[in-house]
This record gives C-alpha cells, structure tokens and sequence, in this order.
C-alpha cells in the first residue's frame, strides 16, 4: 500500500497506522504522541496530540476527511495523502492541544526530574505558546504515596494511560488504575497501596512527563549532567533482557533506565531489580555511550545554540504605557500625544 | 390533529401490562415478522420507511442495520440507548414508563431482524423505578412465549435483559455505552472498528435509541412505504418532542415531521404559548447541546421560510441563522432568562460529564466553565468572549467523541447570537450582581448600552 | 489521591446473593464483570447507600475482578457513593431546564429548611442535599431524585410535606 505524507511517498503493510509510516520515513513530519506507545497494546487516540489531515482518504474513496484524524490510531489505505507539517490547520490543532495540556500544569519544570527528556517540554517547544490565556486556578491533586520506588505526581499528569497498561500487560496484578472522571480524573491506587510488583519501574520509563519518577533518582541531577552508557548484566529475572541505559556521574552510576530510542520508547522493558537495585559500576558490563537525537539537550549537555537578540515590544513606550491599557483604566478620552499615534 | 405512531394506545387503561396491551393489537409485529418475513425482509422495511436515528444524531436505522457484520459468525447484540441524559430531553422515560411493551416488541421484531439472540436495554441509572417497570414487562412477555427459546415455534431465540448505568451522561455515546455494559468506566472507544464489527464483548453490535426501536413494530405491522409517506421530505414518520422551560403546556409530544415550530409552540394542541405575559426570548430545538436560536430566527428561517419541526428545516442556514433537530429537547426562554447564565449552566454540565480521556475535551470544558462563570459573575473581562470563542473552536471536532462538539456549540451559538449580552456582563457587573438579574430589568430594556461585532 | 478510609458493617445477606446470582446470570458466563454496575446498585442499596472499600472488595471477590477495577468503575459514576451519606438523600436537577422554573430558589430554601448546604448532611444522619446534573425531567421541573424515584413539579410546600413524611419514616425509598 502507498501512503503519502507531506508530499514524501512511503509502501507499507496493510495495518500501518499513519504514525507509524511517518516514523517510517522520519524527520520533521513525524506527529508529536503524548500517549501512543508501540509496546503498548491499545495506547493511544487519548492526547490527540498527533492529529493529521487526511487530504485524501484512498485510492478507491479519495474523499477528505472532514476531522482531522489521530494518526496513531488511524490505519493508512492504499493511495492515502496525509499533510502533517504541512497544514496550517494540523499546526494549529496542535498547538490547541499543546495549550490545553498545559493550562492545568504546574510548569514546575526547574525541580523536575523529567526536565530535560519530558515529551512535554519537547512539544511546547515547539508548539507552545509563552504566553498563558489562563488565570484561573490551577487544578491540583491529593498526594498519594505509591510505594518506596515510585514517585507520583499527579498534578503533572496528562493521563496518557501508558502506566496503567504497563500494569496490565506486564504485570499480573494492577493495583492502580484511572480514578475519578473529567478533568478530576487521577491515577491513584484509590487506597494509597505500594505498587510493587518486578516490572513496576517500567511505569517510570513510559510516563511521557514528570508524573512518575524514579525515587532513587529523585532531585539527585539535572538528567543533562549525566552521561548515559549502553550497559548489560545476565539477569536472571523471568522476562527481563537485561540491557539497559546507566546515567552516570562520574564513576558513579545515579539512575538506571530501558534503553530508548529516538521517539523515547524503550527498546525492552526491564525489571525493578535492574533498575533499582543495581547501582554499582561492578554490576554491570558497559558497552559503550548511548546516542541520543541531536537536538537532545542531553546530547548537546549544554545550551550551545544560537538564540537571536529578543526586543521587546513594549520597550520604546513603556514610559507612556500602551494606547490600549490607557483606555481602559479611565473611560474619559485622554489626548493623544504625537509618540502615541506613531506606535 | 397529526398522526399518532407511538403515542397512540398511550391512554388506554392499564396498557402498562401484557393483557390490556395484546388484547389492543400488541405484539403482532412479532408475530407479523417471525412468521411471514425473512430477517432481511425486515431490514428492507425499516429501510424504506426512511426512519432515522431518534438519540440525535438522524443516521437512518435501516443503513446502521445493515452495517452489522453477519459474515463473521460471532454472536450480534442488539443494544437499546436509554441512557437518556441530554438536557431538554426526557421523551425515552415517558414511552418506557407508560407503554414499556411497545418498546419490549420493538426490541424483539428488531433482534429479530439482525439475528441477535442476546440483546439488552441500557437505561440510564436514575430511572431506576423504569427499570424495575421494564424487568416486569420483560418478565410477563417471557410469560407469553415472546421471549426466551424458540419463540412462536419458530425455532428463533432471544433473551433481552436490563441493563443500568449509575450516572453518566456520556455512556449515552454508543461506544461508552458498551464498554459501560461490560461493567468499564464509560471511556468512548476509537473509532474505527465502529460497533457493528466490534461492539458488546467485541461481537457485532448495533445500538439503537428506544424511539427508534419503538418505531419498528409499526413499520412492520404496516409498511416501510407507509411510514416513509408521514412526515416531510427525508424527514419521515414523527417525533417524540420533550418541551420545557418557560412554555405554558410542558411535556412529551408526539408530532409529525413537518409541523410548523408556530403550530407547535402556539396552538393548544401542543404548547399553548408562553407560560406568561413574558415575551419568547430565546429557543434551543433539539437538547442542550444544540445551537440556541434567537426569537427571530424561530419561526422563520433567515431566508424568510417557515421553520419547520424537520431535520432539514431546523438546520436550515447552517450553525449561522440555524441549528439541528438532535433528541427533540424542545427548550423555551422567555426575557428573564439569562444567556449567560444558561450557556455557564450547560457549559458546567458538560464539564461534569466530560469523561476525561481525551484532551481537548478533559481541559477545555472546565476552562469554558471557570470564564463563563466568571463573566456571570462580574468578573468578566472584554476578551473573555474572544478567549471563549476561541476555546470552543479548539474543542470541536478535536476529541474522540461527540462531547467535544457537544461542549463546543452552545457556547458558540451564545456568543453568535447574544453578544451584546455577554458584554453587558462584563461591562455592567453591578448590573448582574442578582441571579435574577434580568427578571426585573430584561435585557431588551438595557440593551441599548451596549452593542458588539457579530462574529458568523 | 489520599481517600479517607471509613468503616462500614458488611451484611451480604441470602435475598441479596440471589438476586446478585440472577444479575450475574443476565450476560455469558465468561463476563461476570458486565454486571458490575448492577451489582454494585443492589450492593449499595443494601448498605445504607453507600459503598465502602471492603464492601467494592467483596464485589471484586464476587465478580472474579481486580479490587481496581471496581475502584475505577465507583468513581467514575455519580450514583456510588463513597462515604456514608444521609438517609434521604434529595438531589436536586440544577441543569438549566430545572433553573428556569426555579430549581436554584429551591434548593437554596431547602438548604435553610434544613440548616445545612448543598453536598452536606444533617448532624443527625437524616437528610443530604446535593446538587446533580439533568436527570430527564426538563418538563416537570423543579424536580429531586429520592431513593428510587422522582419528585417532580415542587413548590415550597411539598419540600416541607416530604421532609415531613421523611421524619414520619412514610417514604418508600426503593422498589424491590
């Protein structure tokens, strides 16, 4: 089946997702997923972050659809056109749902242990607008302690789902679920119960944000002061690979994770005995550094690019203040000055 | 006076239980369909009887039938929606209530023709006394051979259940309906696979409103030709119409496709008018989520036409001068109503029932919410309503489910058609310090100090 | 998020596992979950209408489910409740149907009748009040939902005439 998107042709298999032949041809038309996971059996369609425009819907039906369509859960036909990048009106819902997951967020990003590798970040900056139309409070949460190697926190959530399936599919007993309904909804264990099970951490790896951290990692590093390495070990944990990333510090090894590729989904899942309880260098046989994307701010470990010269807009009348703020504050007509009616 | 379809033998005494409703011709559908017709043949009926889709969104019936999938081999279900819950509407509980075997034969004449041996009625929780009336109903109509093995000795079988939902607007969308049958949380699957390939339990599903299913005996006891010839244009038979708000004569009607929103509203037939001298302000056709309309487009279109009770004449003109039809909630307001507050009071509606799965949905209808109450509450701010405005087009058509759209419009309809009503909100905010702000200055009195840009 | 545990006396009584068993016989053998809301309705009606952790455990036990799965369902539906509540329970439709025909004046006027707010109970474990979203009465408003059934078309009056027949134990709350 051919499949075109943004104007880059690709063959698949019948059962392709468009997001999935996107990520087959790669670069920049590749959608944002907040809550797809290809390792996740029934994940995404939630955060519609990856919405596309379907131009044509086939060869046999070239109808547009008139939505625009999730493109992790929507299969491609044979002769489908898709515009991604491209359309003015996928940037734009983008940057709606950007908005919309960010109204309720607590921004708390300098003493996150996500920053840095947050898909969060990632899509405001891109899509983000630095301005907030929000003044309202913010929603928050109860904090609910989940156990001694699993952080929640539940105000930063954006219920993507991924750790719920984590625990239904690897693990055989889900303790914790969706709670609650509407912009109320919580992952929670309802009572606070220990989430301990081996494949637990993997809830970690998968949250796309700062809602569940590793809590023998917790406010030890920015993850940017690490320097990751490919390591393994033979562990003899019933389904675990044993081949993980070490964050290191020096000698020392602060954080253990899967190894993940470039849309941040680990290659396999492993246990909580190679995450959590193997810290030391002696444990593990290190293959090598890992390679992340160049615009990583990891790879880079520092800020090194270009920023231009910002001017701000207000600057040259800021002694007079704004024609428009002057208005409001009084209903009478205040002459205007030769400076105003020039701005 | 218009024909009676569903409503007719509403009347008789004791038409509640299985004798009185047999003995005035109850059941021949049944009877009509297992022992002279094909399941196809029954298909083809309601098929050409033109009828659609009573919950609100208008789908023709007999195209979502003939949807299911009857080459896969699994079990089909056949689910009744009653999980009726959109604001205006309360038409579905009056039929089940009073006359529950019509809806009873409708369901058995309609599995019958989908090939369904396991079908349920989904109602909502809170007509929880409507649902003990249907499992008594269901139980003597077992009694009678209509149900259970081989019925009629026809060697077809069906069992029909009760199902209740606890509180959920939401699981009144198909998909949350079903995972709701199947003891979820109401989260409204992706689409596709749409219910007719994979439904209840992943077999073949079709779910139907109970008008719609309440519909098919008389097609069948009659013909698909014959219904097609009631009602107007391709909107045939009639309608449950749920009136309320400020009408003289609330209630549920029955009226056929066509009849004009003036008789409707006017005559003593159906509303009788105003429930006082208070002039007509403001309507909302087919349930909350629909566009509200101002006075001035009611009874006409804005190409000057007669508004019709019809699909196609209610949304004449687009979401610019028109609206829809949807469950038929027929919502009335007079001067004292406040837009305003109507459109916080839907808006926080929605934001309870939003289901919180997907995003522009679990974020945005609280956001309408917290402006909108905001501005009822003087503490608006002029770019409020562009901020409101721009919400709810982010909303629509962005979510997984028709929530979304359903949060959307009546906000959109609102500022389209009462904006200066809005900016008198933020402008005036002593003005509007009382909840009743507009019973004794109504807003056509104090219009004049304001007057905005119309946004289309 | 942190939930006050609060105890409840479980009675699962012979009449109640029957009609459990029947609800149960409604769907396959293999999807005993499907009846969950169900059960959970006549489990709680059972209980003083309200349903407490070790009660949605024993339903999970019952439903051969996950504890969780429960949880998630009760919180998702408004008609669970999660802490134990008054006797009768009014709640008043507030959606704007209602509120045209005066449902805010009369909840506020029962709110004072009987010296509580909206969302609370009476020190005596009598009565609560709660606001709830459109229960499909638009043309008989303003209406409460009571028990099992619908209190429709209310004036002051009649507000005083059931908390009255309520105090006078002469409301039937349920239909079983």
């Amino acid at each position: 089946m051919k499949v075109t998107i943004d104007g880059q042709s690709i063959d698949v298999e019948p059962g392709t997702t468009i997001l999935q032949a996107a990520r087959m041809i790669g670069g920049d038309l590749v959608p944002p997923a907040m809550c797809y996971y290809s390792k996740l059996k029934g994940s995404g369609g939630k955060c519609r972050c990856c919405l596309v425009e379907v131009s044509k819907g086939s060869e046999a039906d070239p109808r547009p659809m008139p939505k625009l369509m999730a493109s992790c859960v929507t299969g491609c036909m044979d002769g489908m056109e898709v515009n991604s990048k491209s359309s003015d009106r996928v940037t734009e819902a983008r940057k709606s749902v950007t908005e919309f997951l960010l109204i309720n967020h607590p921004l708390d990003c300098p003493i996150c242990d996500q920053a840095g590798e947050c898909d969060l970040q990632n899509l405001s900056f891109e899509h983000g607008n630095p301005k907030s139309r929000f003044i309202e409070e913010k929603r928050t949460f109860e904090p609910e302690d989940i156990g001694p190697h699993i952080q929640l926190h539940m105000n930063r959530c954006i219920l993507c789902q991924r750790c719920v399936q984590v625990a239904d599919q690897l693990t055989d007993d889900r303790v914790h679920g969706v709670l609650d309904r509407g912009d109320h909804a919580n992952i929670s264990t309802y009572i606070s119960k220990a989430i301990d099970n081996e494949f637990s951490g993997n809830m970690i790896d998968v949250c796309p944000v700062g809602a569940l951290t590793d809590k023998t990692f917790r406010f030890k590093s920015r993850v940017w002061f690490n320097k990751p390495y490919n390591a393994h070990r033979e562990c003899t944990t019933p389904g675990c690979c044993g081949k993980t990333t070490v964050w290191m510090f020096g000698g020392e090894i602060q954080r253990v994770t899967g190894r993940k590729d470039e849309y941040h989904e680990v290659e396999e899942f492993i246990c909580n005995s190679c995450r959590f309880d193997h810290k030391n260098v002696a444990d593990w046989t290190i293959e090598g550094p890992r390679e992340f994307e160049k615009d990583s701010v990891i790879n880079q470990n520092n800020y090194t690019r270009k920023l231009e010269k910002v001017e701000i807009a207000t600057e040259k009348t800021i002694l007079m203040g704004r024609d428009e703020d002057r208005k409001k504050i009084s209903m009478a007509e205040i002459p205007l000055n030769n400076n105003d009616k020039n701005s | 006076m218009s024909q009676k379809i569903l409503l007719d033998k509403i009347n008789i005494p004791g038409i509640k239980t299985y004798e009185v409703y047999r003995k005035n011709g109850g059941y021949a559908s049944v009877e009509k369909a297992i022992k002279t017709l094909t399941p196809d043949e029954v298909v083809e009926e309601v098929k050409k009887s033109g009828l659609r889709g009573r919950g609100g969104a208008g789908f023709p019936a007999g195209m979502k039938w003939s949807f299911i999938d009857k080459k896969s081999g699994k079990p089909r279900h056949l689910v009744c929606n009653a999980d009726e819950s959109e604001p205006g509407t309360f038409k579905d509980r009056y039929l089940m209530e009073f006359i529950p075997h019509l809806l009873i034969e409708g369901m058995i004449t309609s599995s019958f023709a989908l090939g369904a041996n396991l079908s349920y009625i989904y109602i909502r929780g809170e007509y929880m006394w409507v649902y003990k009336i249907l499992e008594r109903a269901i139980a003597e109509a077992k009694a009678a051979g209509f149900l259970g093995k081989n019925i009629l000795g026809s060697g077809y079988d069906l069992e029909l259940y009760v199902h209740c939902g606890a509180g959920a607007y939401i699981c009144g969308e198909e998909t949350a309906l079903i995972e709701s049958l199947e003891g979820k949380r109401g989260n409204p699957r992706i689409k596709p696979p749409f219910p007719a390939v994979s439904g209840l339990w992943a077999n073949p599903t079709v779910v139907n409103n109970v008008e719609t299913i309440a519909t098919v005996p008389w097609i069948i006891n009659n013909s698909g030709d014959d219904y097609a010839k009631i009602g107007i244009g391709r909107s045939t038979g009639t309608k449950l119409i749920s009136a309320s708000g400020h009408v003289k004569n609330p209630g549920v009607y029955e009226i056929e496709l066509g009849l004009s929103v003036d008789e409707f509203m006017n005559s003593d037939e159906y509303l009788g008018g105003m429930s006082s001298s208070r002039p007509l302000k403001a309507f909302v056709p087919g349930g909350s989520s629909v566009p509200i309309l101002p006075a001035e487009l009611i009874f006409k279109t804005a190409n000057g036409e007669d508004r019709l009770m019809s699909y196609e004449s209610l949304s004449d003109g687009g979401f610019a001068t028109g609206s829809m039809l949807g469950s038929g909630g027929f919502i009335v307001y007079n001067d004292t109503a406040c837009i305003v507050r109507n459109t916080w009071n839907f808006a926080r509606f929605y934001h309870h029932e939003s289901c919180g799965q997907c995003t522009p949905c679990r974020e945005g209808t609280g956001w309408l919410e917290k402006i909108l109450w905001r501005i009822e509450n003087g503490q608006g701010r002029e770019e409020d309503i562009e901020l409101l405005w721009s919400i709810q087009s982010k909303i629509e058509g962005n979510t997984i489910c028709p929530l979304g759209d359903a949060a959307s419009w009546p906000v959109a309809a609102a500022i389209r058609h009462f904006r200066d009503e809005f900016e008198y909100h933020v402008r005036f905010p002593e003005k509007i310090k009382n909840r009743e702000h507009f019973v004794a200055e109504p807003f056509s009195q104090v219009k004049h100090l304001v007057g905005g840009k119309v946004i289309v | 998020m942190e939930r006050t545990h609060y105890k409840q006396e479980i009675n699962m009584t012979e009449a109640l596992m029957n009609r459990i068993n029947e609800l149960i016989s409604h769907y396959p053998e293999d999807k005993r979950k499907s009846a969950l809301l169900p059960v959970l309705h006549e489990v709680q009606d059972a209980h003083d209408n309200w349903l407490s952790i070790e009660l949605q455990d024993k339903v999970a036990e019952i439903l051969h489910i996950k504890p969780i799965e429960v949880y998630e369902v009760v919180t998702f539906y408004t008609m669970y409740n999660q802490k134990p509540i008054g006797k009768y329970m009014f709640e008043f439709c507030q959606t704007s149907c209602c509120c045209l025909n005066g449902a805010e004046n009369l909840m506020d006027y029962t709110a004072d009748k009987l010296g509580i707010k909206m969302g609370e109970t009476t020190p005596d474990g009598m009565f609560s009040i709660a606001g709830v979203e459109c229960l499909g009465a638009c043309g008989y408003a303003p209406m409460m939902q009571l028990g099992d059934f619908y209190k429709e078309k209310l004036t002051e009056d009649k507000i005083d005439q059931l908390i009255a027949d309520c105090r006078d134990d002469k409301i039937i709350l349920h239909d079983k």
